[in-house]
């Protein structure tokens, strides 16, 4: 059955503000949810591109508590994101808001993160929200869905 | 600052991304720009100037007129940093696959399916 499983990761955007993220995974949305939410187990795989390590991962995993995750690449760079939890319903729901300092603050991202059982495994939906109220995320936000639309477009062209 | 910045700042503005999707579809004149849109030519042409030194469209020199068009560069800026989250994300969840595969030993070690 697992090896049936689709574990393609899905990118869309939604409206004018938010990008849905879905993945599943092979595992109980119980498992899912710990992996998300337990430092050691966030430090084994919330790393981005290959090379990169996080050296400081403090994550206070309850509703208004907070957590700094510090990457660093050993090659001198390095940026960090700060973040508070709003609400967690274990194992199902995790509401976040977070933001990246590179080193100045980005916007505040606000992410709803589902784990739904999906067979004997989870299907993983983050919802990001960004705010159109401030002029970054305007840009961020239109240059991701810009950068989809054209994508689309060039696709279409090659077709 | 970066041409990045630049990018994403000429996309702000809605009248610009309009602009980028006419030419999405194809070449076309200041004249053709403009007439969609209840503006004056050079408030058209200012906002031409933005997203041309932004990298994101180019000119091409027809007798008196000045077609523009999407740039490649531009376009392709914009899907390189689209696709690097992408690939950032992807890799963290094949690392996320491990993790989860590690968590539950039992099933592992027997190599049982469930």
């Amino acid at each position: 059955m697992s090896q049936l499983t689709m574990s393609k990761l899905t990118m869309k955007t939604e409206g004018d503000t938010h990008i849905v993220v879905t993945r599943h995974f092979a595992a109980p949305p119980e498992a899912v949810y710990r992996a998300h939410t337990d430092p050691k187990l966030i430090q084994k795989w919330l790393l981005g591109p290959e090379g990169w390590t996080m050296p400081v991962c403090i994550n206070e995993a309850r509703p208004g508590g907070r957590f700094r995750y510090e990457w660093k690449n050993g090659k001198g760079h390095g940026f960090h994101i700060t973040g508070e939890y709003l609400e967690l319903d274990p194992h199902s729901r995790i509401v976040h808001v977070e933001r990246m300092f590179l080193p100045d603050p980005t916007p505040d991202n606000h992410v709803e993160t589902r784990f739904d059982a999906d067979g004997t495994g989870t299907l993983m939906t983050m919802r990001m929200t960004l705010p159109d109220s401030q002029t970054r995320a305007m840009m961020l936000k239109t240059g991701m869905e810009h950068g989809m639309e054209a994508s689309y477009v060039r696709l279409e062209g090659m077709l | 600052m970066s041409s990045l910045d630049a990018t994403f700042a000429a996309l702000a503005d809605p009248t610009r991304r309009a602009i980028l999707a006419r030419l999405a579809k194809g070449e076309a004149t200041v004249n053709e720009l403009t007439e969609p849109f209840e503006m004056t030519q050079p408030a058209i042409s200012q906002h031409l100037k933005v997203l041309e030194e932004a990298g994101l469209i180019v000119r091409r020199v027809d007798g008196a007129k000045r077609p523009r068009r999407l740039a490649k560069a531009g376009i392709d800026a914009m899907d390189q940093w689209l696709g690097m989250l992408r690939k950032a994300l992807e890799k963290n969840y094949d690392r996320l696959d491990e993790v989860l595969a590690a968590m539950e030993p039992n099933k592992n070690k027997k190599g049982e399916k469930l």
